[in-house]
């Protein structure tokens, strides 16, 4: 029943072959016999997460048959969630009790899904790795030694553990993408201003984007149905009416156009991931799809132009953890500015640190147009490249990482850190829709492929995902969680 | 030497919205300390503005007043730095795309002469909160009511040359936000703030000196000294040899002399970009042509029409157009007693007399405006004199009764009745046999001394043209 996609639980929920009280205690009970090893939830609800699921179950009986309701779910700590802590993965949040919800959560409620607690992250989704979460590391659930990715990497751990049905991520330069692909998942992040943010903890607001963390395009397809929509209380929210994001998934790639970004196949891509991509491109070829080479001409540019927007927008954003309204404060404060000094020097980790002043110093006077300006304009060309690229192409897909995940403590230098997203980071500079599906194994490790749509084509990323897991199996991938699975 | 004193303002007036700039929380002034603060004014991680149409209206409205390029996109950015009262860590603000851009207004000094002052740009930004440093045993209070309040920055060109005309140009704008009701502009609640920029430089000389800010001065007068005092300290530096700072300074009524606050070294570094949470507000010519067709008549139209339909001078009409609300009186006065003259006359005499002496605004008048209009119209119909006039005036201060009640109470009616002012003339000829051989000798001065004897004689309560009318017939 664990392994169940979402789609499925709800249909076992459905036919009554379990109730939601009964899954939502398999996987609390799944979650305390695993969590301490693989550390992907801080906080696990165990109460309210029953509650809700007996409410489900009534409303079932009653006769509401809403596509995710009583599904267990978690929700990655970055999304307010109201009187549970909401520690954005961060000692400067740890003892913050949210006193609203999130859009997202909002919605998940709404729609009747059961919350069995919250995932753990990179501090502030600041990371590739989820190492720099003051909860301490997520752990690889196929192999132990190694990274989850980040910085949703509680969330993608949790889904391929199978400690939840569905769970939600964020993505502001690969985090909901990057760690579906070392876990061996399926991670959607939509059009920018697809999902509403309000709620969700900010780190780079105009790249900041929420999605699924799931088991399959299919459930992709149904979180995206809830997840999405104009919201007043985010002006950034699309005014773009929404879809069933279900109704195109039957559709054929009969004569559908691939697009194959040179760049995304050059130095730096690992053989066992090069391989299993162009093997799933052989598949979509069987599918009837046509591939053609794409130039991204700026796709080298996207990090760097990223390291100067995203740590801009962030030293911004950071700075109403002063320790004066919530939040940590640092002890006996001799005076105003050493509280400042104090609090944010305990409170923040050496990631968040560094971005904050990498982004302090790209705003700073005399440094703006050599930094912050050329950046956006970086961020216009690389729409442009993919602007140009839709013109021929329906899809764009490569691979998601250049390698599988990496071991806990092998990546030091910030930098090498910071090239894990180089296929993903151009995406949210563009603002597209992007999915990473499971492709392939490499020595025991899951490869992630990378599709990605054009503006607010998410019905068409979702189905060219669907029809790939329809006609592999790759999704259906196990880890042996380090042999100590059931 | 002598020299010349450049002058620019920034006013910061808060824009009477019913909510906030970013949030939906209601913004009244003297609320129980962080009684007005939601989520969002709180900075709570995850919370997200969302912008105030009402203030781009108010903002607009203002533009078009001051005949002001409006900015058709205009762009939200964040200053950021750090302070207790401010909860996000950043102040949104517009830098390089205000909604106002290059206008001027026109201002009207004291010896009946006009200016145009060029305004550069107004652009809206959020309010701070507050931060209290009494009462709390050594640490701060703060206060976040007044966080994101919505408020007006009007900056001006530095063309103001004098204290006198920047109090003028303070006393327009004053007068044009009333008017066009987008804010109250209370300087004594804050709800208009002003920033001077002021520097010196020798007559003739078309570089600008270095300049000092003097920051939040909460009255007009303030701003006179404050300014008078400033430039005065610099020529005394520079006449010493020395050279002005380029600093902020605050001004100390007390002691009438400016201080320094921070000099440059201290100067923030402030990190503008634009607000990635919002987008760019877009308005079209339609937008603009409605917010036009709701403006209503400004201070120099009124002006104008005042001294064509009412025949007021032009010193007149400007005193009775400053505010909005006095110009309403007037007309409302001017209307119903059907004589605007002597309602200027009550108006910018006894009326404003009487405000001045206790500090009060017109609409805090004992007198509302249908009564004074029933009082000039009972002069008007000679049911009393203007004299006593001046009674019932001063009984109405403190008696919220109506005209005729007063007058008929205190038996205060005109005499009118030819028998009985005879009797008065009559009296006023037996008892001033000299005066009245004067008259007839051709001193005709001495009939208005008769005609004052005969008043007081009457209590004031004999018709004056009746009584002269007769005392003529009499001795003549």
């Amino acid at each position: 029943m664990i392994e169940k996609t979402a789609a499925e639980l709800a249909s076992a929920l459905n036919n009554g072959a379990i109730s939601s009280v009964e899954l939502t205690q398999v996987y609390l009970d799944r979650i305390s016999a695993h969590n301490e090893q693989l550390n992907a939830f801080i906080t696990v609800c165990e109460e309210s997460a029953l509650k809700q699921a007996q409410a489900a179950d009534e409303k079932r009986a009653n006769g509401d048959n809403s596509p995710l309701l009583g599904v267990p779910m978690a929700h990655k700590d970055i999304f307010c969630t109201e009187g549970v802590t909401t520690s954005c993965g961060s000692r400067m949040l740890s003892n913050f009790t949210a006193p609203y919800n999130a859009t997202v959560v909002e919605n998940f409620n709404a729609a009747g899904a059961v919350m069995l607690g919250k995932t753990n992250m990179d501090e502030f989704a600041m990371g590739s790795s989820n190492e720099t979460s003051f909860f301490g590391p997520v752990r690889n659930p196929w192999d132990l030694e190694r990274v989850p990715g980040g910085s949703s990497g509680g969330s993608a751990a949790a889904i391929a553990a199978d400690l939840c049905g569905m769970a939600t991520g964020t993505d502001t330069g690969g985090s909901i993408r990057q760690p579906a692909a070392f876990c061996g998942i399926t991670g959607f992040k939509p059009s920018y201003g697809r999902v509403s943010r309000w709620g969700m903890i900010a780190f780079a607001s105009s790249l900041d984007q929420a999605g699924p963390i799931c088991k399959s395009a299919e459930d992709a397809a149904l979180m995206t149905n809830v997840m999405a929509g104009l919201d007043i209380k985010d002006s950034t929210s699309a005014d773009i009416a929404i879809e069933d994001y279900t109704a195109q998934l039957g559709q054929s790639l009969e004569g559908i156009k691939i697009g194959i970004p040179k760049q995304h196949f050059a130095e730096g891509l690992s053989a066992g991931v090069e391989q299993s991509i162009r093997d799933a491109l052989a598949e979509y070829e069987k599918l009837g799809a046509t591939l053609k080479e794409i130039d991204l001409p700026n796709n080298h540019l996207s990090v760097s132009a990223y390291y100067v927007v995203a740590p801009a927008e962030a030293s911004a954003n950071l700075s109403r953890y002063d320790g004066v309204r919530y939040g940590y404060r640092c002890e006996n404060p001799v005076d105003l500015e050493d509280m400042y000094k104090r609090t944010r020097s305990e409170g923040f980790g050496d990631e968040v640190k560094r971005r904050i002043m990498v982004g302090t110093y790209a705003l700073s006077a005399g440094f703006y147009d050599a930094y912050y300006r050329k950046a956006q304009k970086i961020r216009r060309l690389i729409k442009n490249d993919f602007d140009e690229a839709f013109k021929e192409v329906d899809v764009v897909i490569g691979p998601t990482s250049p390698h599988t995940a990496f071991k806990l403590g092998a990546k030091t230098d910030p930098v090498a850190m910071y090239l894990e997203d180089i296929y993903t980071i151009a995406v949210n500079l563009a603002g597209l829709p992007g999915i990473s599906i499971p492709a392939g194994v490499s020595d025991g490790l899951p490869i992630g492929m990378h599709i990605v749509g054009n503006d607010f084509a998410e019905s068409r990323v979702l189905n060219v995902a669907h029809q790939f897991q329809l006609a592999t199996d790759w999704h259906r991938q196990k880890p042996t969680l380090g042999g100590a699975g059931d | 030497m002598e020299w010349e004193t450049v002058i620019g303002l920034e006013v910061h007036v808060s824009l009477s919205t019913k909510s906030k700039l970013f949030s939906g929380t209601a913004s009244e002034f003297g609320a129980e300390p962080n009684t007005q603060a939601n989520i969002f004014d709180l900075a709570m991680p995850g919370t997200l503005p969302v912008f105030n149409e009402e203030a781009l209206r108010m903002a607009v409205k203002f533009g078009l007043a001051i005949d002001a390029e409006i900015g058709k996109r205009s762009v939200f950015d964040r200053k950021n730095y750090f302070y207790p009262d401010l909860p996000k860590g950043y102040q949104v603000t517009q830098l390089d795309f205000p909604t106002v851009g290059k206008g001027s207004l026109t201002i009207n000094l004291e010896d009946g002469s006009e200016r145009i002052i060029g305004v550069t740009r107004a652009h809206i930004e959020e309010n701070a909160g507050k931060s209290l440093h009494e009462d709390f045993h050594g640490m701060s209070g703060i206060d976040l009511n007044r966080a994101g309040e919505p408020l007006l920055e009007i900056v001006s060109e530095p063309e103001i040359r004098n204290a006198k005309e920047a109090v003028a140009y303070l006393k327009k704008l004053h007068s044009i936000v009333r008017y066009l009701d987008i804010s109250d502009a209370i300087m004594a609640q804050g709800s208009m703030r002003c920033d001077v920029n002021v520097s010196i430089r020798p007559k003739g000389e078309t570089e600008l000196g270095t300049r000092t800010e003097i920051k939040n001065i909460n009255s007009f007068r303030f701003v006179e000294k404050a300014i008078n005092s400033e430039v005065q300290r610099q020529q005394d530096v520079i006449e010493d040899g020395g050279r002005v700072e380029q600093e902020t300074r605050r001004y100390d009524a007390d002691r009438d002399e400016t201080f320094s606050m921070r000099s440059k070294e201290f100067a923030n570094d402030y990190r503008y970009f634009p607000e990635p949470d919002l987008l760019p507000v877009e308005i079209d010519d339609e937008y603009i042509d409605t917010v036009r067709a709701s403006l209503p008549e400004l201070p120099d139209a009124r002006k104008a029409r005042f001294v064509t339909d009412y025949g007021l001078s032009d010193y007149d009409a400007g005193v009775l157009t400053a505010t909005r609300e006095m110009a309403d009186y007037f007309e409302s006065v001017a209307k119903d007693s059907g004589d605007a003259k002597l309602t200027a006359n009550w108006v910018m005499g006894d009326l404003q007399a009487l405000l001045n002496k206790n500090d009060w605004s017109i609409g805090q008048s004992p007198i509302q405006a249908d009564r004074l209009a029933m009082l000039i119209a009972r002069i008007k119909d000679n049911t009393i004199s203007g004299k006593i006039a001046k009674t019932v005036f001063e009984t109405m201060i403190e008696n919220s009764s109506g005209v005729d009640e007063i007058i008929e109470n205190q038996g205060l009616k005109q005499v009118t009745d030819s028998g009985a002012i005879e009797k008065l003339v009559d009296e006023v000829i037996a008892n001033n046999p000299d005066q009245v051989q004067q008259f007839k000798d051709g001193k005709e001065q001495v009939l208005g001394y008769l005609v004052g004897q005969a008043m007081k004689l009457s209590q004031g309560k004999a018709n004056p043209g009746q009584v002269n009318q007769l005392l003529r017939e009499k001795i003549s």
